[in-house]
């Protein structure tokens, strides 16, 4: 009982031949026992496709579209699958084409910053190919040792450092792209400035809506002199938040601000051996970046802020060695909550700054009202929240009960100024809940703009925009965001 | 006044009211862009009236151009249309701000130095530095996308504009992002709007992140006598850990212009500048302790790299440096006639044949200066003493050596302000690009019956 769409529709035998004619018989995967791996990915939702193709080239990308379109078939483009909300699922069935042999770095100019890779870079190969110039690309989310650029580009991913440094967008400055109908165009420039609208700007983080990215132009940054991660340990929630809210308002910008609580700790801990205190509130993990002077007055600034918030602790991590392992405690913490329950869903709203200490107050009394533990570990920084409700799928019930406490949390995010998501997208996870922030009006223009390119939705159909709106359709989830609708 | 402007005006008042309306020759030469006049001004004072007003435009078949306070309307090539000036200056008010969390909401006609003071209260700033700073509204400075010298600091307003909420040319009042400094939620439709030139819509309201207003302020200012001792200069900084928050590259004459400015004191900048030669100005903010570190590895890059002369600044110059690099696209849009910028859009790094482009005017005989913003675009200005049409053919060949000259280095190019002869000869934005037709898909889109700033923009959009 997890979502709709998990019975796929079987490809007509000549599609599939075509395909095979594109790319060779190995590069297509039409096997029901091939396509189980491709109906998930890191969200609740489900959805296989009729066939899974591999290409090597743009021009490859071009044809399979082609044959596609030829056919009236949905295309569905996807990285590796690491994604949150899901996007790179093929919701409606249709030709899964996977980036994953698309993985070379066409281009390094060192000297002017850029690199030119394929969608189906993994985020830290290209990270490992510059690090010898002082050198980095700086989205990095908690899956960025697997996840793909081309996935990055296309739910304008993010991660804990994008306090400082912004998210996908912020960093990419030119696409190619393959449109609905086989056509293959080149936007943005290398410099970054373009002549004409900024393309490249709509077309990061539209989920694989408009078009699918073969080549990506992005920044790279220069490695800070100095970094310092501190782990600040508190005895309240309340003391973390009050103090997250605070280095904010005193306005300095670490790196990175990160918020795990108390009861998240323990269990990242008990599998990760961090070194997180394990009779704990809560603890923030704060990094601050810069020339040394910078960074040794940030430092003493956020120490004095976490001792006036009560923190029982300030430690300064000693050398690479603690500061990977407490770095490795925070991005592994989702995976290490899959040992407590069958499945956790992870929300990603975000608030205004100055709100965390209330937005998290109601998130555990919504917990307590529905009876669900639900842990916090998030971008305490940027406001990026990701309530972690752990339920059990199996439980037909429990799964409808985590989806109605989920939608009212991203509703009060909405109440207090915030948005539905913050790095994960809105893919067809919170493709119901958009009318919360968005008008009729406001989806006329996005739907102008998404048939601008994709007139017949030939390219990842069913994703962003709500599915209920005019066609009757009530899932599960559309009935929670229905009520949770403030009148 | 002639007879179709008395029907304008007369039918738009029946829909926002007499009060809103103004119709006056004079009134209307305020709005003309390039010599063409509009028939009416519209000053609306709610985004409801914005509405109201486009509605009225779109089942008239009525061309809208939306104008702040009328600084950059040289931008861009002359309107195939123009019946109402939509003058956004009455929505003027910050709609929301939130110091503690760094985020602030504006209206689009809001003054850009009457905004830098409320924030300033709350000692935080917007990092546009830009022309025409005291007179320009939030919203033509976005339109238009005009250079901000603290680019290399802060980036370009793409990469701290949180949202926006615009009217479009289906006469709907729409929203793209929000007021959170991190959001994915939905098409970013902002990011659209920004450069736009008033061709997508009408923008009511912006929102951005704010930002700390530094400790303290310093800026080196060095003289080279070549060119390839500031592209090493600049290698050597971008390659160390600092980051300065403005670094400007002057040619001989940028630096003189700059020099010559006067600011409030009502007296000429210091002499730090050496006649006849290259300077950089770089920027940089902090703590004293940090001041002094960015002063010392400056100076040290600076002689390894052969300046010949350098200055560090007292305090009280530095505003003064800061407001003239500011105002450098305004001083040399006012300079002639005939004055023609061209904004060139190439790697990062400065490009050594430069120098090229100064041989170019030199053969013409037109005084030119150039000029960079280190991470941002390289300016190059052309300064005729006439307008004539021998000026304008030179101009007009120049132009298409410039586009040659940006293609060639994989970039763009552009004119950001010329005079309206050579918009007649010559494509401001250049030779359409392979990406045109998606241009025209966008349009379409926001604008479906082309009431927006019709033909102003690229691919006669």
């Amino acid at each position: 009982m997890l979502t709709e769409g998990a019975a796929p529709k079987p490809l007509h035998r000549d599609v599939i031949r075509g395909l095979q004619n594109i790319l060779g018989a190995s590069m297509v995967l039409h096997r029901p026992e091939d396509l189980l791996l491709y109906e998930y990915d890191a969200s609740i939702e489900k959805g296989r496709p009729g066939a899974v193709v591999f290409p090597a080239t743009t021009e490859d990308v071009s044809r399979v579209v082609r044959l596609a379109a030829q056919h009236d078939i949905p295309v569905i483009g996807r990285g590796a699958g690491t994604g949150l909300s899901g996007g790179a699922l093929a919701r409606t069935g249709g030709i899964m084409i996977v980036f994953a042999r698309m993985n070379r770095i066409l281009e390094l100019d060192l000297e002017n910053q850029r690199a030119v890779v394929q969608p189906g870079v993994v985020n830290y190969e290209l990270t490992r190919a510059v690090e010898h110039a002082g050198l980095y690309f700086a989205p990095d989310p908690s899956s960025w040792k697997s996840c793909t650029i081309g996935g990055n580009v296309a739910e304008n991913a993010g991660g804990p450092h994008t306090l400082a440094y912004g998210v996908t967008t912020n960093h990419v400055t030119a696409l190619e792209f393959v449109l609905p109908n086989g056509e293959i165009c080149r936007v943005g420039s290398r410099h970054g400035d373009s002549v004409g609208y900024d393309l490249a700007g709509l077309f990061v983080g539209s989920e694989g809506t408009l078009a699918l990215v073969t080549e990506i132009t992005a920044k790279l940054l220069r490695k800070p002199e100095s970094i310092k991660t501190l782990l600040a340990i508190f005895d309240r929630v309340d003391d973390a938040s009050e103090t997250v809210a605070e280095i904010t308002a005193r306005a300095i910008t670490p790196a990175a601000c990160e918020m795990l609580d108390g009861w998240t700790l323990r269990a990242v801990e008990d599998f990760i051996h961090a070194g997180f205190p394990l009779d704990s509130a809560a603890v923030l993990l704060i990094e601050l970046e810069g020339l040394a002077e910078v960074v040794a007055a940030q430092v003493a600034a956020v120490e004095d802020v976490c001792r006036e918030h009560h923190a029982r602790e300030v430690r300064v991590a000693r050398g690479e060695h603690e500061r990977e392992l407490l770095w490795k405690g925070r991005k592994n913490a989702f995976g290490a909550l899959g040992r407590i329950a069958p499945s956790n869903y992870v929300l990603d709203g975000v608030i205004p700054r100055s709100k965390i200490p209330q937005a998290l107050r109601y998130i555990q009394e919504i917990g307590e009202r529905y009876n669900f533990k639900i842990g916090n570990i998030f971008h305490a920084g940027d406001g990026n929240l990701h309530p972690i409700v752990l339920f059990d799928p199996r439980d037909a019930s429990q799964y409808q009960r985590a989806i109605e406490a989920s939608a009212e949390i991203i509703r009060y995010c909405v109440e207090i100024g915030g948005a539905l998501t913050g790095e994960h997208g809105v893919g067809m996870e919170k493709s119901e809940l958009m009318p919360l922030l968005f008008s009729d009006d406001d989806f006329d223009l996005m739907r102008r703009t998404h048939d601008a390119f994709n007139p017949n939705s030939a390219l990842n159909p069913g994703k962003m925009f709500p599915l209920n709106k005019g066609c009757g359709e009530i899932t599960p989830r559309a009935q929670a965001a229905v009520r949770a609708v403030p009148l | 006044m002639n007879t179709t402007a008395i029907n304008v005006a007369a039918r738009l008042e029946t829909v926002v009211g007499a009060a809103r309306v103004n119709a006056t020759s004079e009134s209307c030469a305020k709005f003309a862009i390039d010599g063409v006049v509009p028939s009416a001004v519209a000053r609306p004072a709610s985004s409801a009236e914005v509405v109201e007003i486009v509605r009225f435009a779109k089942s008239e078949k009525l061309a809208l151009i939306p104008c702040g306070h009328r600084t950059k309307l040289a931008i861009g090539m002359l309107p195939s249309r123009y019946d109402i000036a939509l003058d956004m200056t009455a929505l003027n008010q910050i709609a929301y701000y939130d110091p503690a969390d760094l985020t602030l909401s504006v209206d689009a006609g809001m003054n850009l130095a009457e905004l830098a003071e409320a924030l300033a209260q709350q000692k935080q700033f917007l990092p546009l530095a830009v022309p025409f700073f005291e007179e320009c509204t939030v919203g033509g400075t976005i339109a238009s996308n005009i250079g901000s010298s603290l680019r290399p600091g802060y980036g370009s307003a793409r990469d701290f504009l949180l949202g926006a909420e615009f009217v479009n040319g289906a006469a709907t009042f729409t929203k793209s992002g929000g007021r959170v400094v991190k959001n994915v939620t939905g098409y970013d439709l902002h990011k659209l709007l920004i450069g736009s030139l008033g061709t997508l819509g009408a923008i009511t309201r912006l929102n951005f992140r704010t930002f700390p207003l530094p400790e303290g302020y310093g800026h080196l200012v060095s003289t080279f006598s070549s060119v390839d001792s500031i592209v090493r200069f600049q290698a050597m900084v971008s390659k160390s850990p600092l980051a300065p928050s403005s670094f400007d590259i002057l040619g001989p004459e940028a630096a003189q212009t700059v020099a010559e400015f006067k600011d409030d004191r009502d007296s000429p900048l210091p002499s730090w500048f050496t006649r006849g030669e290259w300077h950089v100005c770089v920027g940089f903010e902090g703590t004293e302790t940090i001041l002094r570190r960015y002063s010392s590895e400056l100076v040290q890059y600076a002689q390894q790299c052969g300046a010949s002369n350098y200055h560090l600044l007292e305090k009280s110059d530095n505003k003064s440096l800061g407001g003239a690099l500011r105002e450098l696209h305004n001083l040399l849009a006012r300079s002639g006639p005939a004055a023609t910028i061209f904004r060139i859009n190439i790697l990062p790094t400065f490009p050594p044949d430069v120098t090229n482009l100064r041989t170019l005017a030199q053969r013409f005989s037109l005084p030119c200066c150039v000029f960079a913003n280190s991470s941002g675009p390289l300016y190059f200005a052309l300064q005729p003493n006439d307008l004539d049409a021998k000026t304008i053919a030179a101009l007009a060949q120049i132009a298409s050596s410039v586009f040659e000259y940006a293609a060639s280095k994989d970039g763009q190019a552009s004119i950001l302000f010329c005079p309206r002869e050579l918009k007649e000869q010559v494509n401001v934005w250049g030779d359409p690009r392979s990406d045109a037709h998606l241009m025209r898909r966008v349009k379409n889109a926001f604008d479906p019956q082309n009431i927006f700033a019709p033909g102003r923009f690229v691919t006669a959009i």
